[in-house]
């Protein structure tokens, strides 16, 4: 005999089936939580859907590099020589590398300190990816052998003696001019630069041309030949018709004007 | 219905099972809280509940947001802050795996670029190989963007990597099952799997640093400062004022990932 299904009669009085799988639901769903409370790691969605403790055990990794503060309170001299140098951006640990260990034991662990070339021709070596200005040398070139710090205090790098030439520091446009129609003009052919440049580039910056009639003294249709260069045809254009809205370093590069 | 009758131990089969399941579920719930210390999550992470166990007590994730700011300008290509990362974070030494590297553009005349990044830089570069003329030429430094809206995250089934209140986007090693997902998902390659764990890593912007108050590695020993590091939201931040200053792109914008790496001076080019 079936009997109506009535709930509200308690368990007993549910019909068979409804009973078997109410275990069944009850087991199922025990099941859930119970693996659930073990999989899930305690402080998962604390924060968000991922281990808060994480983060903690992230944060207590040990530090390898001190920074430059932790240098500065032991090596006073050192770090006020390189702060009026030009490597005063460049930290300590930048050359003698990662010294946390150095600052909680001072005599057990030394930095290093790189003494050949190799080192420094990391930054220093010409590369036409490097920007404009920033100091590079041909290391094939450039006083061969010799260890950089012979003429370079690595903390105060300037060298004693200004550079005599211009390709020394703008070696980038020295080689680019060297191969191109002005190779025979001298840099202060059209640059005039203050003796103290090669001291302190930065404040005391070269001239350059400013207008087109410059440029025309050579290559103007009724220039006369440059007198200290007889021999050469530069070539010639109508200042009042060639380009006369722009100056002319806005199409030809001077340093290789006839680059393509 | 004959099995409705009472047995004559006075209990029935199904009332037994009833009554086991009564008695045994709550017992196996409080053994579950009682063992609960013991799970293995707890195992890896001594901190889990210690506030001060950090060594940070007063460091407070909410009041921070980081993000860095890259002047390609400034780069010189020296390697310095690849091969900082590597010694900072225990990154393998192996030339595949970085946690930031720097690539070499090169624009040839026809518009093309070639990218090369021979051991991330850490060694120098060899002279770029020019064959027709060389429109210009310039390094930019990557790492993980730390992106606002991270794909890596989003796809990760676990769970195990993450974006912090903090904005760094952090990996979950003990958590991590080594799917390899955040790495296909990442749009700029800055994730490998680590060859001994086998779980994802990245860059981590020197966590373990930064909530010292420390910048990370890279920063510290970049020699041009063509790396800054700072708050996104905080008025007098070095980060803010770096863009304040500067023209400012992100690498692959239409993504939408929201990258909190900054980038000035960053070349059409570069992918």
């Amino acid at each position: 005999m079936a009997r109506p299904f009535a709930p509200w009669r308690g368990f007993a009085a549910m019909p068979q089936q409804v009973r078997r799988l109410a275990v069944v639901i009850v087991l199922l769903v025990a099941a859930y939580f119970t693996a659930r409370h073990f999989l899930v790691p305690r402080t998962f969605g604390e924060k968000g859907h991922y281990r808060a403790a994480a983060v903690d055990s992230i944060a207590v990794l040990p530090i390898h590099y001190a920074g430059r503060e932790a240098c500065a309170m032991c090596h006073p001299a050192e770090v006020a020589k390189k702060a009026g140098s030009f490597h005063r951006g460049v930290s300590c640990e930048a050359c003698h590398g990662p010294e946390a260990a150095h600052t909680t034991d001072p005599i057990g662990h030394k930095p290093t300190a790189p003494r050949d070339r190799a080192f420094c021709v990391r930054c220093h070596a010409y590369d036409p990816a490097r920007p404009t200005g920033f100091p590079q040398i041909d290391p094939v070139l450039h006083n061969p052998v010799r260890n950089c710090f012979t003429c370079h205090n690595p903390h105060d790098p300037t060298p004693p003696r200004p550079p005599e030439t211009c390709a020394a520091c703008h070696g980038e446009i020295a080689r680019t001019k060297a191969v191109s129609p002005h190779a025979q003009l001298a840099c202060t052919e059209c640059h005039t630069a203050d003796p103290r440049h090669a001291q302190a580039p930065r404040q005391f910056l070269p001239s350059k041309p400013a207008s087109r009639e410059f440029c025309g003294r050579c290559h103007a249709s009724d220039a006369p030949p440059p007198a200290h260069l007889p021999d050469a045809r530069p070539p010639k254009v109508d200042l009042a018709t060639h380009g006369p809205r722009y100056v002319c370093w806005q199409c030809h590069y001077p340093h290789y004007p006839e680059a393509r | 219905m004959a099995d409705e009758r009472p047995t004559p131990g006075g209990i029935d089969r199904r009332a037994f099972v009833g009554a086991c399941v009564a008695v045994a579920a709550p017992l196996v719930l409080s053994a579950a809280q009682q063992a609960a210390p013991a799970a293995p999550d707890t195992a890896h992470a001594a901190p889990d509940s210690a506030q001060g166990a950090t060594g940070t007590p007063r460091y407070d994730p909410r009041t921070h947001y980081y993000g860095m700011g890259v002047d390609v300008s400034k780069c010189i290509g020296c390697g310095q802050c690849a091969a900082a990362c590597k010694a900072e974070n225990n990154v393998p030494l192996d030339p595949h795996h970085f946690r930031t590297w720097v690539e070499r553009y090169v624009i040839h005349e026809n518009a093309e670029a070639t990218v090369d990044s021979p051991n991330g830089g850490i060694d120098g570069f060899p002279a770029p190989v020019a064959e027709g003329g060389v429109v210009r030429s310039f390094f930019v430094p990557k790492l993980c963007n730390h992106c606002a809206n991270p794909p890596c995250v989003q796809v990760c089934p676990v769970g195990a990597t993450f974006s912090t209140e903090d904005g760094v986007v952090l990996v979950d090693e003990s958590y991590c099952i080594g799917c390899r997902y955040c790495i296909q998902a990442c749009p700029y390659g800055a994730r490998f799997l680590h060859p001994v764990s086998h779980t994802a890593q990245k860059c981590t912007f020197c966590y373990h640093r930064v909530v010292q108050g420390m910048v990370p590695a890279c920063v510290e020993v970049c020699p041009t400062g063509a790396r800054v590091f700072g708050e996104v939201h905080r008025p007098s931040s070095p980060l803010t004022r770096f863009r304040r200053f500067n023209a400012i792109q992100v690498l692959k914008p239409h993504l939408n990932t929201e990258p909190k790496v900054f980038y000035a001076n960053l070349d059409g080019q570069v992918r």
